[in-house]
């Protein structure tokens, strides 16, 4: 029986940097524990010698000359978001003031 | 279409008038459309027209030379970039953001002249199976509105059965094209894994994802796969197989496509009848067998003994990949910026407002199965399992099958709000469809039949790089049943769309809650 608890269901919200009302948490721990017992059926083989699939196209270091190539239009890409002047995107500041 | 519109019997432009009204008068009862862009396309139908006329005035071979999509109307899933437009993915967390770039699919459609009627509705991020998990709303089935269209390509499935368009594009991690192909009574593919470069797609889960097309017959799912397929070196799982030009030649004659069945060996895995598979759908399955044994062709019974193991195998990977696909969605570079404290408030607020439950459900499971202490068990055993399910195809086809043939759904597109109690009734909708994403092959829903009135859809399987295979049986199946009664059947609620004051989805699925 999967047995996450309400702080595992936590801990994962902040490592997905969700920001999750109780309500949520709530359900979700129920539906979370409900979907990873579903899990537990791929104990039942032996998979110790068998290779794990990343992909299956079976295509290996795709590679490209290293030259340079029109780029998109900055106002286009800048444009989109939230907050931005001068060509830069603004967002609140991470580094400096008083710092625990 | 293209016939008359290379004779000049029809313009593209009033082709796309045509399409755009309907599409715009019945999308109140349908919500298949997130954007129609009346201008847009009729712009395109006048360059397309241009074009058309110039042909003709050159004669005989500049009109052979045209492409057989130029002029045609065709509808996008909202997650396939077009520069200068919304790209949604039915999503809030995308809700304003303007794609400043084609993907590569929308230039080779532009290059051939299609006309781009809109973006068509999905579940978020492509997550779903019924359309109910868009932000923008849920999608109405034609064959029955109080029903949903399947999903996550429920808008552009719609858009095709409804004749809002001939063709449609989807994308499909799970059965995202077939299984709503399948419910909406159209044909659909999900391409070998690297046949569609996913350039300018928005991801999902990425060696999942393929892109593939929608129609009303299989020679049009044909051509339109043609015109988007091949390497593009701005995706590098694109692979540089050749793309075969006799799609475009599918044959237009039921005796020589019936002919081609014959002597064709299908595999008809045991394990794709799920528990709790509706028997009727069973039914109407089992008859497209006999069919295709009158033609002339062998249907044995196989094993594809990891099948049930897909589930759980799909929703270890593909959240797991989803939940770094997503991870780029905070409210920074785009979209709506849903806090206004520090960046790591701005994250929650942003994340958690911003994605819909399912979404935000998978994030939860794909982090957790790739956390400390759960990868090992999790998604390295998937992806383990995923070797042995890929396996089990390859061995059944290296045995000398031709195809698999197989239901594409268990079930008939099912009631409004009654898959939502629990998120596995949901999931299991992909039962059939998702093995096949997980070996990276080629799948092909065709409609072999109703139940009950409702669609049902047959899928063929076939090895990888084998798409004009699969087409030319699947056009042997429409040959051999052309003249079947279910052939004749239009979607039975198309009428009831056009009534101006029908329902929305969204008014029809909050009733049918309420009961």
């Amino acid at each position: 029986m999967a047995n996450l608890s309400r702080s595992d269901v936590t801990h994962v919200a902040h490592l997905a940097r969700l920001g999750l009302t109780g309500d949520e948490l709530a359900r979700l721990e129920g539906q979370l524990n409900h979907i990873v017992d579903q899990y537990a059926i791929l104990a039942e083989l032996d998979t110790d010698a068998i290779p794990p699939t990343a992909q299956t196209i079976e295509l290996e270091n795709i590679l490209r000359e290293d030259v340079a190539g029109p780029s998109l239009a900055v106002d286009d890409v800048i444009g989109n978001a939230a907050s931005h002047t001068d060509g830069y995107i603004v967002v609140p500041a991470v580094i400096g003031g008083d710092e625990p | 279409m293209t016939r008359r519109l290379r004779a000049g019997e029809v313009n593209a432009g009033e082709l796309a008038e045509a399409h755009l009204d309907l599409a715009e008068r019945q999308n109140h009862a349908f919500n298949a459309w997130l954007s129609i862009d009346r201008e847009a396309a009729l712009a395109q139908a006048t360059a397309a027209d241009g074009r058309l006329t110039a042909a003709r005035s050159q004669g005989g071979e500049a009109i052979d030379a045209l492409h057989p999509l130029l002029g045609v109307p065709i509808a996008l899933k909202d997650l396939i970039s077009v520069a200068g437009g919304q790209c949604t993915a039915g999503s809030r967390i995308l809700e304003g953001y303007v794609a400043p770039y084609d993907a590569h699919i929308t230039e080779r459609l532009r290059d051939a002249g299609a006309v781009f009627l809109g973006k068509t509705n999905m579940d978020e991020f492509a997550m779903g199976s019924s359309n109910e998990f868009s932000a923008y709303g849920p999608v109405a089935n034609p064959w029955d509105l109080d029903t949903v269209p399947g999903g996550s390509s429920g808008g552009s499935a719609v858009a095709v059965a409804a004749y809002h368009t001939p063709l449609g594009l989807g994308t499909d991690t799970g059965g995202s094209i077939r299984q709503p192909a399948a419910l909406c009574g159209v044909v659909g593919l999900k391409p070998t894994y690297g046949r569609v470069s996913r350039y300018g797609i928005v991801a999902f889960a990425s060696s999942l994802d393929q892109i593939g097309p929608l129609a009303r017959d299989v020679r049009d799912a044909a051509t339109l796969l043609h015109a988007i397929a091949g390497r593009d070196e701005r995706d590098s799982t694109s692979a540089p197989v050749p793309v075969p030009d006799e799609l475009l030649n599918l044959s237009s004659s039921d005796d020589e496509a019936a002919g081609r069945l014959h002597g064709k060996r299908f595999g008809l895995p045991r394990e794709y009848f799920v528990a709790g598979m509706d028997p009727d759908v069973e039914r109407r399955i089992m008859e497209a067998v006999s069919a295709l044994e009158s033609a002339g062709a062998t249907v044995e019974d196989v094993s594809l003994p990891h099948t049930d193991y897909g589930l759980a195998t799909y929703y270890i990977v593909a959240p797991a990949e989803a939940s770094a696909n997503l991870a780029r969605y905070d409210g920074v570079r785009y979209g709506p910026r849903l806090g206004d404290g520090d960046v790591l408030s701005n994250y929650l607020a942003t994340r958690g407002t911003g994605f819909g439950a399912e979404v935000k459900r998978r994030i939860m499971l794909g982090t957790y199965a790739l956390s400390a202490g759960y990868y090992d068990a999790y998604y390295l055993k998937a992806q383990k399992v995923r070797t042995l399910i890929k396996r089990d195809f390859d061995e059944a086809f290296a045995s000398g099958i031709d195809a698999l043939v197989a239901p594409t759904s268990p079930s008939v597109a099912f009631r409004f709000g009654s898959k939502l109690a629990d998120p596995i009734a949901m999931y299991l909708s992909d039962a059939c469809t998702l093995p096949v994403n997980m070996a990276g092959l080629p799948g092909l829903s065709i409609p072999c039949g109703l139940s009950e009135g409702m669609p049902v859809g047959l899928q063929l399987i076939g090895p990888a790089w084998s798409e004009l295979e699969l087409f030319r049986l699947g056009r042997g199946y429409e040959a051999i049943t052309s003249g079947a009664d279910w052939r004749t059947k239009e979607p039975a609620q198309l009428a009831r769309a056009d009534a101006p004051n029908a329902p929305s989805p969204r008014e029809r699925a909050a009733t049918l809650a309420r009961e």
